[in-house]
Order: structure tokens, then sequence, then C-alpha cells
């Protein structure tokens, strides 16, 4: 047993509920307990999403404890095939089925009979995986599945596209900036002269997916998605990978880099120098904001990052190797994973940590004292409570991170968010200290309900020097409540007497 | 008149139990509020875990007194010994917390592998000298609110039965006293000849302090004294609960508390309707008062007034349809509610029915259907939420009344819809909150009033599949 308040990964079905409703028409059956289908409130809220999320649950209470599921399983498999006539239903065990231990592969099996749309059982393990391997599992699970199943029939297209193509694989329902980083890798592939053959899992069908070998190369912008998916169609199909996340200037012309050569090596005959450097000194605002005096006064920072492997290592680079911060420690909680992230990062930073205990980053945040954090929305907390400004660069998020706006993480127009990003946290914590230094902005208050600023009162130096002493975000309040006590009994200059007779009558 | 054609009694039906709604551990966020000294362990998986930290949104950075005890693979091959593992936890709770009680929560796992709750737990207390309550709060059995009928189930057996000691007394009396602001006892005495002579009355189910105050007002006017309240402010404080007192419910999901109370404390059940809207106050109060032999005065003026007041609300949906989804068994009192303020109810689904805890206010919204001249409603009980969406399309309500995992979906069709979890969070009991009950239903229609003009009501492209 390990005693925890908060987690950074979720439960393994929700990676398998985040690929199956990423799917069209794909339907998530659940084998839980009530209250299991949270996962429905979270796409509806953090999403915004006008339908109706494709996932029900077939419940497990008492009767089944004492009976087994029996028809239960089939019987809401069947129905569903019914109603939506989706092309795939997922069954879907979940922490309860697993010690459950009933025979789901049966039902799936006995199921499949009856529906008319394919039947699978995501072959996950609650207490193997989480949320991220999950994913990454069923994503391969269901690729694997069709890829098969057209195989068999005869209907594999066989060849590739006419000119170079990419399958972009790990977009997915949930994830952090995904819709946006989709939109702006088609762009950069447009911009490449690539064609986007296929988009998985976000809004695609699965009878597309047999067309996914006429791809010249996959392309998997996130470490934790979509990578078991591509090393099978390399293995099985021969269609090479590109594995780099283009995020961050440097690492995007890396990721292009890789690309160029991985089609030249099949025929292609492109050249993308000119390109990047094109991107690189103009498009982007990224290189030209490095060499900014703003940037300037960046250099030597203390910062921490703590996401998911991709996004923590991606930032670590970023702010060291192209903003001169320095990163006093860079982490993961994808602890699966470890061995990756430190091997990404080690040269970028000055202490590698890798857990899944939000308490142990809290505590090295406040032993380093960083003057910005990038992380999740746990360390944006830890950063309200130790009062250092916090980007948030990767899941766990909140609605505020679900920006209806286009804020990509990815390509050339995701450094330039990124820039943004940065900036405003540590401009935010640059401000903030100065203000503690010199006392607060030297702007007139506003105190009364007009526009004027002129007050009638006098505050004589004492009050003066002890109000300079209230913290900033407080300071106006404070003068207004003092005031307004101060007029309503007709003192006509404010002295710390004053001053703490108004405190203690607003009882603050 | 068509009354001919109406049903004359409330139709139940009880359909296949495919709906959605919240975990019953969800009582924990706000039952450690309310009760202050209280630590909760919530022993489940992950899944728990991330229902907790993602439906408790913002509260969980507030340092909560609540936290998971996850149950790994060792815990459920029984490789690990429970009562160890929970041992060192609870040791490093009390180190850290020092909680007056620590509740724990059963979970379907805990359920499943048949872990003896129950019975560790009075070896482990004497063991760490902190009591711990222990209540089964799984979705196997339960939903949602009936998360907290099971804490409360629970608690009432750790009630005092009587008031043993002096000292113990007078600590438990402390707030009695800051409130006396140290009046001698004759003026006290003399205070308590306000309240007419009764039995002991103790109230149950979890409220905001501010409503226990207005609550405990309000009988107060008709001399009624509460002499406890279950749960209290701190666990320390728990009511004294002996045979013959007399305990009435102010929410609709407490059965199982009832039936402890009845059975196991020997405690007198007041039936009555719950507290929500100035109506069912009314009738709460009226009934206590009955039972007590007491004339209760001044109530239908106050009635009246409360009316008077939410008549700008209340224009705005009379005449107007409601549908329940079910989730949260406050249902039947808001559905009762509403119709008196002039709407119609074609459906009320509710997660689970206790027609004999719930009789009175099962009556009253008979009562209140048949005065309204409103068709009786169906009450679905374990509702089936695909069909109820079919339902809705066809009968078009003006208002559901949904789980978050429906209302945007709805909305996008055009469906005007709210939110049914905020009714449980809102304040809704006694006379004065009946305006924030009205805030919440007319907030859907009042926001898409003010969006009428643009045309923007159905925001999915292909009609959906009926």
């Amino acid at each position: 047993m390990k005693l925890a308040y908060w987690m950074y990964a979720g439960p393994a079905h929700i990676g398998t509920l985040r690929i199956a409703s990423s799917f069209k028409n794909v339907h998530a059956i659940m084998h839980a307990p009530l209250g299991d289908d949270y996962f429905n409130v979270m796409r509806s809220m953090l999403e915004r999403e006008r339908d109706f999320t494709p996932v029900t649950a077939s419940i497990v209470d008492r009767n089944v404890l004492a009976r087994g599921s029996q028809e239960k399983v089939v019987d809401n498999i069947v129905r569903k095939d019914g109603e939506e006539q989706p092309d795939l239903i997922v069954l879907t065990p979940t922490c309860t089925s697993s010690i459950l231990q009933e025979d789901l592969s049966n039902f799936v099996d006995r199921a499949q009979m009856d529906a008319k749309g394919d039947v699978m059982l995501a072959d996950v393990n609650h207490y193997r995986f989480n949320e991220l391997q999950a994913a990454d599992r069923t994503l391969h699970q269901i690729v694997k599945f069709y890829l098969e199943k057209a195989q068999k029939k005869g209907q594999l297209p066989t060849g590739k596209t006419e000119k170079p193509s990419v399958n972009i694989i790990g977009i997915s329902t949930l994830g952090f900036h995904n819709q946006h980083d989709c939109t702006e890798l088609k762009r950069l592939m447009a911009d490449l002269g690539i064609e986007v053959n296929e988009v998985i899992p976000e809004s695609a069908s699965v009878h597309n997916l047999k067309n996914l070998t006429q791809a010249w190369f996959n392309l998997v912008p996130y470490r934790e998605l979509g990578l078991a998916t591509a090393r099978y169609l390399e293995e099985q199909f021969g269609t090479p990978y590109v594995d780099i996340t283009p995020m961050g200037v440097v690492e995007t012309a890396r990721c292009i880099r890789q690309i160029q050569q991985i089609i030249n090596s099949q025929g292609a005959e492109v050249d993308y120098e000119e390109f990047i450097k094109e991107q690189t000194l103009y498009v982007s605002q990224a290189a030209w904001f490095s060499r900014s005096i703003d940037c300037q006064n960046l250099t030597g920072k203390k910062a921490v990052v703590f996401g998911d492997n991709t996004h923590a290592a991606a930032m670590t680079k970023i702010l060291a190797r192209e903003m001169g911060i320095r990163v006093v420690l860079a982490g993961t909680y994808c602890k699966y994973d470890g061995e990756w992230f430190t091997e990404q990062v080690s040269e970028y930073c000055d202490e590698v940590l890798i857990s899944d205990d939000n308490a142990q980053i809290g505590d090295a945040i406040a032993r380093l004292e960083p003057s910005a954090i990038f992380g999740t929305q746990m360390e944006r907390h830890v950063g309200k409570r130790l009062d250092i400004p916090c980007g948030v660069i990767a899941s766990p998020i909140h609605i505020q991170n679900f920006p209806i706006g286009y804020k990509p993480f990815c390509g050339y127009e995701g450094t330039n968010q990124i820039t943004d990003l940065i900036y405003n946290s540590f401009t935010l914590g640059m401000e903030d200290h100065l203000l503690e230094i010199f006392g607060g902005h030297d702007t007139k208050e506003v105190i009364t309900k007009g526009i004027s600023a002129d007050s009638d009162l006098n505050w004589n130096k004492e009050a003066q020097t002890e109000l300079n002493k209230v913290p900033g975000f407080v300071r106006g309040k404070v003068k207004r409540n003092t005031e307004k006590f101060a007029r309503e009994r007709g003192f006509s200059e404010i002295t710390l007497e004053v001053m703490y007779a108004a405190k203690e009558a607003v009882g603050a | 008149m068509t009354a001919l054609q109406e049903p004359t009694a409330l139709q139940f039906e009880c359909e296949t139990g495919n709906y959605h709604t919240f975990c019953p551990i969800s009582c924990v966020a706000w039952l450690y509020q309310k009760i202050e000294d209280s630590f909760f362990l919530v022993i489940g998986t992950k899944t728990c875990g991330y229902f907790l930290q993602n439906a408790m949104g913002v509260m969980i950075f507030a340092e909560p007194r609540y936290a998971m005890a996850e149950l790994e693979e060792g815990d459920i091959s029984a490789q690990l010994n429970d009562y160890e593992e929970l041992k060192r936890l609870c040791l490093q709770i009390k180190r850290d917390r020092n909680p007056s009680v620590i509740v724990w929560i059963g979970t379907c796992t805990t359920e499943i592998i048949k872990m003896d709750l129950e019975g560790l737990a009075p070896k482990l207390e004497s063991e760490i000298g902190i009591p711990i309550v222990t209540a089964r709060a799984n979705g196997l059995d339960y939903a949602f609110t009936q998360g907290e009928d099971t804490v409360l189930a629970a608690m009432a057996h750790k009630c005092p039965k009587t008031v043993k000691e002096e000292g113990e007394k007078e600590e438990r009396n402390a707030i009695q006293k800051l409130l006396n602001f140290g009046r001698k006892t004759e003026d006290v005495s003399q205070e308590e000849s306000e309240y007419a002579d009764h039995p002991p009355l103790v109230l149950f189910g979890s409220l905001p302090d501010p409503v226990v105050t207005n609550l405990t007002l309000e009988l107060k006017k008709q001399g009624v004294k509460i002499s406890g309240w279950l749960p209290s402010k701190r666990y320390t404080e728990l009511p004294v609960i002996d045979e013959g007192y007399y305990v009435s419910g102010v929410n609709p999901f407490l059965s199982r508390t009832a039936t402890t109370l009845m059975r196991r404390r020997k405690c007198k059940l007041i039936g009555a309707p719950f507290p929500i809207g100035p109506d069912g106050t009314r009738a709460w109060i009226e009934k206590i008062c009955s039972v007590f032999g007491i004339q209760p005065q001044g109530l239908e003026e106050r009635e009246a007034k409360i009316w008077e007041s939410l008549e700008d609300y209340i224009k705005l949906i009379r005449g107007k349809s409601v549908f329940f989804m079910g989730d949260n068994l406050l249902e039947v009192s808001l559905a009762r509610f509403l119709i008196r303020c002039g709407m119609s109810c074609p459906e009320i689904g509710i997660p689970y029915m206790d027609k004999r805890y719930q009789k009175a206010e099962l009556d009253f919204l008979e009562k209140t259907c048949q005065e309204m001249g409103v068709p009786l409603p169906k009450i679905v009980e374990k509702p089936d939420n695909y069909n109820q969406i079919q339902r809705i399309y066809e009968l078009k309500p003006d208002l559901v009344i949904t789980g978050m995992a429906h209302a945007n979906p709805l909305e996008a069709r055009g469906i005007n819809t709210k939110w049914s979890v905020e009714f449980t969070f809102a304040q809704i009991h006694g006379f004065t909150n009946a305006r924030d009950i009205l805030e919440l239903a007319t907030r859907p229609l009042r926001r898409n009033n003010n969006l009428k003009e643009l045309g923007w009501e159905k925001l999915v492209k292909e009609e959906a599949k009926v």
C-alpha cells in the first residue's frame, strides 16, 4: 500500500479510453462499477466536446460479484452494436475486472458472433501499466488488428504513395495541446512537400488503418504514445519512423533533417536546409529572441523542469541550449521510461529526478529555489505556495490548458508559443522581485469610486512606511479600507493608530 | 378535466442501471471539510484516486485531510499483510496530521478481495489510539451521495449513549457555553424555557455550517430544540443518542443512517418531507411540530413571503418542463419544489428509491402535482441514460438536470441543461436558500435568453441518431 494524495499518470483504462474515443465511430465498453465512467466527464468538460463520449459501462454490481457477469457484458456489447453501429467496440478492463478475473476474451468472442462491428478486448493489466503505457499498447493493438485483418482478406494496398508521405502517429483525446500540434505538424509537412497519409488515432476511421502501409515513413511526435505502433509498422512492413519531437528550434531542425534522410533514401531528392534556415532565422521568432536583450537578462537564471518525457526533455533542451537558462533540475514521472529521459537531458541540467511522488518534487523545488518552474498543474500549485512562477508544459492539466486559441508546442509556431510561455513566466518573477525591493509600484491607487486619484486624506510618515510593508497584491485594498474607515469617522490624518483601528474594524 | 386520463398514483419504473453518476467515495470531499478533525483514508486503487483528484478539482491543492491508500499488486494477491500495511499508513497519518478520527472508506477493490476492514479497525484502533470508522462507500452498491449515508451510518454507532461525566459534558457543551457568553445558569435555564418541553431531537445529514445555524433557528422559533446534529463540526462533538430520542433526516439519501438510528440506537424517526424549497421547509417543520404536539406559529406567512420574493425567478420557469436524468437522490425533493414553482416534470430519474424513508416526500410530491394540476411524473429508478436521451429527444423538455457527461452534448443539440452536481454542493436547504435553488435552475434559461437572438442553438453538424 502506498499513501498517495496525487498522481501524475492515470489508471490504465484511461489510456485505452483515450485511444478508443479518439477514433471515429469506435465505442468503448468498460467492465466497471458505477461511477468509473468519470472519463466521460473529463472529456466533456476539458475538451468541451459537443458529442456524447462513446464510452459506456457494463456495470459490475453485487449480482455480478455473486454470479459473474454471465450474459451482461455480451448483451451490452450487442446492444451498443445495434444502437450506434460502431465499426469497433473495445471492451475495456478496469482495476475491478482485473481482480475478478472473468474470462473477458470469451465474452468478446461470443459477442462477436452477434455483433456486426468488430469487437476487441483491450489487452492492458491495471496493476502493470499506467495511462500512458496503456494508450500506447491499445493503439498498437488496434492497428495490428486491422492490418492483420486486411492482410487475411488480401485487402492490404501494396506499394507506397507516389509522392513522399507520412503517417502522424500519437495525436489523441485529452493529450496536452494535441489538436494544435496536429494542425502545426500538418502545416509543416505541407511546407516540406510531404503528403499526410493518415493521422491516428485522432478522428481516424478504423477502415483507413490498412492504408498506413502506403506511407513512406511514420512520424511519432510524442515519446509516450505511438512508438509501439511505429515499431510494429517498421518490423512488419519496413516503414521507417522518425521519433524526434519537433519541439524547440534545434529539435525541429533535427527532426526535419531526419525526415530528409529517410525520404531521400527512398528515392526522393529533397534538400530542406534552405527551408530550415529561412524558418529558423525569419519565421520563428525564437532564434532572434535568443539573441535579443530580453533573453540576455535570463542568462543563468535557475529553472526546474518536470513533466512527461516528451515535454520535460524538450523544455530542458530549449531552456539550456536555446536560451542559456540554467536548468537546476529536470524530472519526469514516466518512471518506466526513465533511462531514455536521463540520456536525453543529463548534459543539459544539474540534476535528474525520476519520480511520481509529488512531495519529493515539491521538496526539491523548495530546496533549489528556482526563479521559474516549468511543470504540470501540480507544480504550478507548488509554485503558488512558494511564490515561484510556473509555466504549465505537460499533463496532468486543467481546463485552462485546453485553450480555444491556436497554441501548438510543436513546429515553428510552437517555438514562438514556448518563447512567450518562458518569457512571461520569468518576467512575472522579476517584476515581483523588483516590487519587493522597491516597495511596490509608484502608481496612484484608486481610492474613491470616481476615476480621480486625489485623496483628501493625509498619511503620516510612519503609516505610509507601514503601508509599504504590506504585500503588493493587497496593498491597494488595505489603503482603501483604511481611508474608508478614516472618512467614516472623520479623521483627517492617517496615523499608525488609525491604520490598526481600521484593520481591527474590518477584522482582517 | 383531464384528470381522469392521468395516472392517479405515482408510477415507479426500474431500468438497466446504465447511468452516469459520481462514485460514492466523493463524499470525502465534503465530509472532511464538515468534520474538521477527521482524516479520510480511501483504501482503493489508482482509479479511485484519479476520480477524486479530478472530480474535486482545485480542492486537492488545499492540503486536504484525505488520502488514498493505494493498493498495489502485492496487496491484491495477499503477499502483503493488510493489517501491517494499514498500520504503517495510519501511523504516518497520525504523525503528520494527528486527527481525532480516521475514516476508512472501503472501495470496490476491498469488497472484491474481501479485506476485513470492520474486523481490522477495532484492533488497530486500540493499538494506535485513534478511533477508526469504517464505511463501505463503493460503486458496487451505492451511488454518489449515498457515500455520505454509509459514513453517517457508521458514525451513528460511535455516538455516545449518555452524557457520562460532568467534565465531558462541559467540554461537549463548550460551544453552547461560548454562545451563552458565560451567563449564569439561571439565565441559561430561562433561555431554555423558550423551548417547548419535548423529547430530545437529533438531526442527521451533513450541511454547511450556515445552513445548520439557519435550520436550528428556524426550529427554535417554533420552540423546538435540536440537541445534536449528526455529523457535528468535530468528531469529538458527536451528539449523544439514547433510546427513545427522536431523529429526523435533512436529506433524501440518508436511508441507511435512518435505519441504523432506528434499529441500532432505538430512536424514533420523524418521517417528513425534506427542507428543500419553502414548501418543503414548512412541511418539514410542521411535521416535527406535530410529532411534539406543538402548534406552529407564523409558518404560512413566512412561506408566502418567501414565494413572493422568488417571483422574478419563478416567472422564468412557470409553465416550462424539467427532466431529471437522476444521479444524486435529491431529485424527488427538487422536482416537487419545481412543480410547486409551476413547472411540469415528465420524468424523475433516481439512482435508488427508498419508498419508506422518502414516503412523506413522495406523498407531498403527489399532493403538489394535484394542487398544481400537472400530471404525476414517472419515477425511474436505476435509469438507463441511453434510453433517457431518446426520451429527451422526444419530449423536448425546457430543462434537463443532468451530470456533466451529458450536459455539453445536450447543449450542443439545443437542449438547456443544468449540472446536477451543483445542487449537492450549493446551499439549498431552508427558507432562505430557496432562492439559490432557483438561481441554479434558471441560470441556463437566463443565459440562453440573453443569447436568443443569435440563432446558435444547434451546434452539431449531423442530427443525432434517434
